[in-house]
């Protein structure tokens, strides 16, 4: 069964490098561009996973975590933070807003799936 | 996509990040100080950290970590932006694009030529011995995970670990899953798990996201404990968790006090009604995700390949022309009136040009990027002369095509420096003459009448006129008793090899002079004057054509050939009429109308097809006037007609041949030149003729 992956980044090199390392993986990519995107686009069709940025315009990463796990049906999505950042208070605020896991940027393809992997039936 | 598209990507959109960041420090400069201004500015130098991050450009990544430390202080309050720091980040900006320029070449920048950049950024924010950030950026190595791979795995045989691990509620909350974890630990080596169930509630009192199970796992692996411990990475914090290593042989630990089935049943309770298990099951059918390709077209935008626009833009020109022949054709064959076939042709004509202007329109790029580089050149410039310099743009929307953005760069850089150099006075002598001690530097853009008009203004001296004029005579470029208008003392300075400055600057004085600015511009079809006032200072206007691809002109006849005369010069045509044209001296002939004078030429004695003008009588003038607003009647045999004209180049089979700009294919087929007014008129106004010419300056 293909893993349906939602990647939210407002970087566009970020985000075309996610598409093709997922993609590679033989995962579904879907896009968007940041937190009101990624919101957008999980009304649309249910991910099996989503990974977002943090520094984001209109609505960072924290704030769409925050607002997937508002909603009933994401309680348990797993969603993995993909950033930068590696300052543990961002991390903990992170997982207070309800994130599954925290990767630092830039990611190594392998370790990202393993990653994807660890946090979903596949 | 492949790796070195995306590569080509970053930098493309590190165009636009830098653009962003540029945007986000006028708007500063201008007051706007809020907090959206200059989150878009951090989250731009943010974006090219972690591309470049992704791309493994240390210095770039470092320095961009280091400028985002900085204007994080400014997000948290910590640092004030006044004009000192914000100077200081239009400095760190511009590094930050040169880095990124590096980059982009595949240049590895030294980091040392950071470090003075550096060590000012860092001192702002109190960083003097830099160790806190160098704790950050240490903290910014691009670790990943862990680098278990390596460790020492392989050293005697698989290793007993046991781990008990109690879950917390937040455990739930965060969409980590037990079960989750024990399947990646099961791909470690052979897993037996068994579970505590005796906190487990009654069902009526169970929550979904109720830790009531304590596990006890045992783990029979090759992998060490730092591999055990990676699984548990993501839930650190969210469970108590403790791993024994046991050695090879089995050792006595508490037992379990049930044994769990191997075959893990996953602890969200099985009453909970909500659907959160869904999601873990993979798509659900009825609901299937579109294909990625759908996603993909929401975007606004697409990148294309410039050669296949120019091919386009090519094969277009060739339809325009194509069709042109056709509809002479037709028009041969004498068809009666009405017609369905020039019906048809008359529509073909209308989407033909509709397609070609929005083909140009492709190529066609606001000055915004060039303009803001530009800003740059005048920072550096009043730097380097000791001058503050205030530089204001107008009209960064203004589309233009991409070539002539693209090569507008070097004429303005020099137009700029000789402003701030040569334009404006030193902050003393501007004090004395009651101006404000920082000198004003405009730099605007606009459409007008189907031309780009670009004007650079400072509110410096003005030309010394005078001191021109006595230079010029001293090189032997004019004779010393030639009078000149104003307009002629300023276009001196186009001429090779003039300097007014004495002294060879480090900014202006690199061996380019005005007169290269004037070729260059010329070559983009274009034209360059001065407009200046003593005192007041002095405007620079280019003015170009919006595409090099076409042109509007009118098709005349001059000594039976036929010549396109760009109707961008052309201010209106005159039927010769002997009661209006006036002879002087022995040749000159003018055209009075509403009260001046304006010379006649005759196009055939421009050209060199006959020696002497014809008779004007029944000829047609066309009223020209150059780019310095000097006014001439050019006399023609007839007008055919006004058509959009496929420009074809001839220098690069020909040379520069001077009145001459390019050429083009007619509707039968044949090749006409199109004119270069401006040279043409220069050209002859050239010849030792000083009545006239004096006349036509009062008459213009």
């Amino acid at each position: 069964m293909t893993l349906h992956v939602l990647a939210v980044d407002d970087s566009r090199t970020m985000r075309g490098l996610l598409d093709h390392a997922l993609r590679e993986a033989g995962f579904h990519v879907r896009l968007a561009e940041d937190g009101v995107d990624g919101l957008e686009r999980l009304a649309e069709a249910t991910p099996d996973i989503v990974i977002t940025d943090i520094n984001m315009p209109r609505l960072d990463g924290f704030g769409f975590i925050e607002a997937v796990r508002r909603q009933r049906a994401f309680r348990s999505l797993p969603i993995l933070v993909l950033t930068t950042e590696s300052a543990p208070e961002l991390k903990a605020r992170a997982r207070d807003a309800g994130a599954t896991g925290w990767i630092v940027k830039p990611f190594d393809e392998q370790k990202l799936v393993d990653a994807i992997q660890r946090v979903t039936t596949m | 996509m492949s790796g070195n598209d995306i590569r080509e990507g970053f930098f493309e959109e590190c165009e636009d990040l830098l653009e962003a960041i540029s945007d986000g420090f006028a708007a500063m400069a201008r007051g706007q100080r809020d907090s959206e201004t200059l989150n878009a500015v951090f989250r731009a130098v943010h974006s090219i950290k972690g591309g470049a991050g992704a791309f493994n450009l240390d210095t770039l990544v470092e320095f961009a970590h280091k400028f985002e430390g900085v204007l994080d202080a400014v997000r948290s309050d910590q640092l004030k932006v006044d004009d000192v720091v914000l100077r200081l980040f239009h400095r760190a900006g511009d590094r930050l694009a040169d880095l990124v320029a590096l980059a982009r070449d595949g240049q590895i920048a030294n980091p040392a030529d950071n470090a003075a950049l550096v060590g000012e950024l860092a001192a702002l924010i109190d960083d003097d011995d830099g160790a806190a950030d160098e704790a950050a950026a240490a903290a910014f190595v691009p670790v990943t995970f862990s680098l278990d791979l390596f460790g020492p795995a392989d050293e005697a045989g698989p290793v007993r670990h046991v781990i008990r691990f109690t879950p917390h509620r937040a455990l739930y909350t965060t969409g980590n899953d037990p079960a989750l974890l024990f399947q990646a630990l099961a791909r470690l080596g052979d897993l037996e798990v068994s579970a505590d169930l005796s906190r487990v509630p009654p069902l009526s009192q169970l929550e979904w996201d109720d830790p009531c199970i304590d596990w006890t796992l045992t783990l029979n692996t090759e992998a060490d404990e730092a591999a055990v411990r990676d699984v548990f990475d993501f839930v650190d914090g969210l469970c108590d968790l403790e791993i024994v290593q046991e050695g090879a042989a089995p050792a006595v630990f508490l037992p379990p006090l049930i044994e769990a089935p191997p075959l893990l049943v996953p602890e969200i309770p099985a009453d909970d009604p909500a659907p959160p298990v869904a999601p873990r099951l993979g798509p659900v059918p009825a609901d299937p995700m579109p294909e990625a390709p759908a996603a993909v077209q929401q975007r606004a935008t697409i990148r294309v390949d410039l050669e296949r626009v120019d091919r386009l833009i090519n094969l277009v020109g060739e339809l325009v022309i194509n069709q042109a022949m056709l509809t002479q054709s037709i028009s041969e064959v004498k068809l009666p009136p009405g017609n369905r076939v020039e019906v048809s042709l008359d529509q073909l004509k209308r989407l033909s040009s509709e397609v070609q202007e929005r083909i140009m329109a492709i190529r066609a790029q606001p000055v915004k990027p060039l303009f803001q580089r530009m800003a740059r050149i005048a920072r550096e410039a009043g730097q380097a002369a000791g001058k503050t310099i205030y530089f204001r743009t107008f009209g960064d929307a203004t589309e233009v095509d991409k070539t002539v953005v693209e090569r507008l760069g070097d004429p303005l850089t020099h137009m700029i420096r000789n402003a701030v150099d040569h334009g404006i006075e030193s902050p003393e002598k501007r004090l004395t003459a009651g101006k404000p001690e920082t000198g004003t530097v405009v730099l605007s853009a606009a459409h007008r009448s189907g031309r780009v008009v670009i004007e650079l203004t400072d509110d410096g001296a003005g030309i010394d006129r005078p001191k021109v004029r006595e230079i010029a005579i001293r090189k032997g470029l004019i004779s010393a008793d030639k009078e000149l208008t104003d307009n002629e003392i300023d276009n001196l300075l186009f001429l090779p090899g003039f300097s007014t400055k004495t002294e060879v600057s480090n900014l202006s004085g690199r061996g380019v002079g005005m007169d290269v600015v004037k070729s260059e511009i010329q070559n983009l079809g274009g034209r360059v004057s001065f407009g200046s006032r003593p005192g007041f200072g002095t405007t620079v206007t280019i003015s170009l054509p919006l595409t090099l691809a076409v042109l509007e002109g009118m098709v005349v006849e001059a000594n039976g050939e036929t010549f396109i005369l760009p109707t961008t010069a052309l201010q209106e045509t005159v039927q010769a009429d002997p009661a209006s044209i006036h002879r002087i001296g022995t040749d000159g002939l003018f055209l009075s109308i509403r009260g001046g004078h304006i010379p006649i030429l005759d196009l055939g004695v421009c050209l060199g097809l006959q020696d002497r003008p014809s008779d004007l009588k029944g000829r047609v003038l066309l009223l020209l006037e150059n780019s310095s607003g000097g006014r001439t009647a050019l006399a023609v045999d007839r007008v055919v007609d006004q058509r959009e004209v496929v420009i074809k180049g001839l220098e690069g089979n020909y040379g520069h041949v001077p009145g001459i700009a390019a050429a083009t294919i007619l509707g039968d087929g044949r090749i006409a030149l199109i004119l270069d007014t401006d040279e043409l008129a220069s050209a002859m106004a050239a010849e030792p003729d000083p009545i006239p010419q004096r006349l036509a300056a009062a008459g213009g």
